[in-house]
């Protein structure tokens, strides 16, 4: 009798949908677990402690927040990340669209244009830095060599030297950098619109441009809050482009918060400042990915069967 | 309203050319189906029409305007597409009233147009519904919607009822005749299934490989068609055709099909004796008789419809099918004797499959 009930408790758990997926859940949670949450938690905590390189330290609360808000560095790495963010995730955004939907129409070389456009994604990040910091160079800029000998400048430009040409020169290599991303994803997204729907469109009377806004642009949103939403997240952390071209420089115009965390802690030893500094880009983050959960929510048109 | 003329028209994607010298012409107010099996261009042809194709060679006129090189939204034209192509981001509403936002019509005059629109197909409550929130058959109604509210001079339709489930297609098979004889608007549908093409069509033009293979009335093709490929596309079962060689000897004519078995000629057929030839016979032409009368035929399989008994047969070693409203019960096996009627018979050349009509 009792083996029998025992049997059957095993049974009813096995056939239990809530208690079977809590258990298949578990390898993933114990991942999760220990490689997205302890270094998060180690963060939050270094933060609040005053620990230094070769120096454990003790808690001492919000002290590292309440002297950055003090820190003018720190607030211009803030306005400058935001800047960055903002300008190159526009350009990305209007370009990449571009370019995806050229890309869409029927052109020579379909494939072989497809791939070209994805190269600046595929070399390695580092590596495209350098060659930007090379086309930057104050004397062997490869750019200022054609337009002096264009004659359209005389002398040559002084890429990093300056704070304004320094923004504008990391912008554009981030720009570049993150093109295919947008430009691909959104292909991909165009390529999921029936073409009867413009043909369709057409015979109504639509012209090119309202083909475009009536129907491929509305079709589109949801994949181009996704694809946005990605790219300021990686704009927003971005560290490789600046660590290489600027290293924060000149007197930190170029700093971003990612990268003013990882001078202070590494190189310059404070590692609790380092870890307050990244902490303190979550609340954009979180407000980052709550926009876009908003905007991703299902319209009406999206919901019902899809036959 | 208004007439359409197909002339010569021909169109080639690279180098395969797809319409090979179509000439089709369609009065005002008529409905006209373009009917042939799948890959023969029906759809190229429409949409060469509706100007999402480009005409290679030939003419096209609508209401007497040749509209070679106008662009669709000028040819007055409005099209149903096989999967109905609505814009899934915008309501029924917005769906019909999409191509009369894009012209700059009045808010009340669009207003007036949805709604009697909606009214003919039955679309009232459904204004505000999103496409995936509909059945096919609603969808298929909206589709409709948006080529009615625009009252143009000619619909175009492409398999407009593949997607529908059985019942369904009949039914809407029905309401799409009604809504022409109401609106009276000049039609071209597009089908590959000749059961629709014989119950909507006022003109149906037969299809292959890029040319016409003949162009009349529905009752006009099924009782004269104009070669062994029309006579086997038109009429459901299709025609038997059973090959022979003509005999005339001593003023009879027959047709000689091995193990003994002949069959009168229809009266007006040509041929010369010795001529290899296909003996045409549509199985509803078939009767069962007695005794010596008729050819002998061995039962394969007997299929009751309910309606009618299909009878599956040999004659000679060839596969014969015959209707009968009657119902029998042969089994299989059983020799059983049939006569094709002579007079709705068919001749045509083995070789080139042309009627052999005086
Ligand atoms: N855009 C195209 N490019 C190349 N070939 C095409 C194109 N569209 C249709 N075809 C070819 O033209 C022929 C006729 O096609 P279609 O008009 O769609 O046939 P149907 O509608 O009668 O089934 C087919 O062989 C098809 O492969
Ligand atoms: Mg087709």
């Amino acid at each position: 009798m009792a083996k029998s009930s025992s049997q059957s408790l095993l049974d009813r758990f096995n056939n239990s949908a809530n208690a079977l997926g809590l258990v298949f859940m578990l390898p993933a949670a114990a991942i999760l677990l220990v490689f997205l949450t302890y270094p998060l938690g180690l963060g939050l905590w270094l933060g609040l402690t005053d620990t230094k390189i070769g120096r454990p330290g003790v808690f001492i609360g919000l002290e590292n927040y309440r002297s950055l808000f003090n820190d003018s560095v720190f607030w211009l790495s803030v306005f400058n990340t935001i800047g960055y963010t903002a300008v190159a995730s526009v350009f990305k955004f209007v370009l990449g669209l571009i370019l995806a939907l050229l890309l869409n129409q029927n052109i020579a070389l379909k494939s072989f244009m497809r791939a070209i456009i994805l190269l600046p994604w595929i070399v390695p990040t580092t590596l495209s830095a350098i060659a930007f910091w090379w086309m930057y160079d104050s004397q062997f800029s490869i750019i200022s060599w054609v337009l002096v000998k264009a004659g359209l400048i005389d002398h040559y430009i002084d890429f990093l030297g300056d704070r304004w040409n320094a923004r504008i020169s990391v912008v554009v290599a981030n720009i570049w950098r993150g093109i295919p991303f947008v430009a691909i994803s959104l292909l991909a997204g165009l390529q999921t619109i029936s073409p009867s729907l413009y043909e369709a469109a057409t015979i109504d009377g639509a012209t090119p441009w309202q083909r475009f806004r009536f129907i491929t642009y509305p079709l589109l949103t949801p994949i181009i809050a996704i694809v946005m939403t990605f790219s300021v997240l990686f704009t927003f952390t971005d560290f490789q482009l600046i660590y290489v071209i600027t290293r924060g420089g000149p007197v930190n115009a170029t700093h971003l918060m990612a990268t003013l965390s990882f001078q202070r802690a590494i190189p310059g030893g404070q590692l609790a400042e380092g870890a307050a500094i990244a902490m303190a880009m979550v609340p954009f983050l979180i407000a980052a990915i709550l926009i876009s959960f908003f905007g991703l929510q299902r319209r009406a048109w999206q919901q019902g069967s899809k036959d | 309203m208004a007439s359409v003329s197909i002339e010569q028209a021909q169109k080639s994607f690279g180098r395969t050319q797809v319409i090979r010298g179509v000439s089709i012409s369609i009065d005002d107010g008529e409905f006209c189906v373009l009917v042939g099996p799948s890959g023969c261009g029906k759809s190229t042809l429409l949409r060469m029409i509706a100007g999402l194709e480009e005409i290679s060679g030939g003419q096209i006129r609508i209401g007497g305007d040749v509209v070679n090189d106008m662009p669709p939204k000028l040819r007055d034209i409005a099209m149903v597409f096989q999967n109905y192509a609505l814009y899934p981001h915008m309501t029924v509403r917005d769906n019909m009233a999409f191509s009369l936002e894009l012209a700059k019509r009045d808010r009340q005059f669009i207003e007036e147009r949805v709604s009697k629109a909606a009214d003919i197909l039955g679309l009232n409550d459904l204004l505000q519904r999103y496409p995936r929130q509909l059945s096919g058959g609603q969808r298929q109604r909206v589709a409709m919607g948006r080529a009615i509210v625009r009252d143009p001079r000619v619909f175009l339709f492409d398999e407009p009822l593949s997607n529908l489930d059985a019942n369904l297609r009949v039914q809407m098979r029905t309401e799409i005749k009604e809504l022409h004889q109401r609106l009276k608007t000049t039609s071209i549908y597009v089908t590959h299934d000749q059961i629709e093409a014989m119950t909507m069509a006022d003109k149906i033009v037969v299809m292959r490989d890029g040319v016409v293979e003949q162009i009349g009335a529905p009752l006009e093709i099924y009782d004269n068609p104009a070669n062994q490929f029309v006579a086997g596309f038109i009429g459901s079962p299709s025609m038997n055709f059973l090959p022979g060689i003509l005999r005339r000897q001593s003023g009879v004519a027959q047709v000689e099909f091995g193990e003994g078995v002949t069959l009168p000629v229809p009266r007006a057929a040509t041929g010369e004796d010795g001529q290899k030839v296909i003996y045409g016979t549509r199985p509803e032409h078939i009767d069962l008789v007695d005794g010596s009368d008729g050819v002998p035929a061995e039962v394969v399989v007997v299929e009751p419809t309910g309606a009618d008994t299909e009878v599956f047969s040999k004659i000679a070693g060839i596969e014969v099918t015959a209707v009968f409203q009657q119902r029998h019960e042969f089994k299989p096996g059983l020799v059983i004797r049939l006569r094709p009627d002579a007079n709705r018979a068919f001749l045509f050349d083995a070789a080139s499959g042309k009627r052999l009509l005086a």
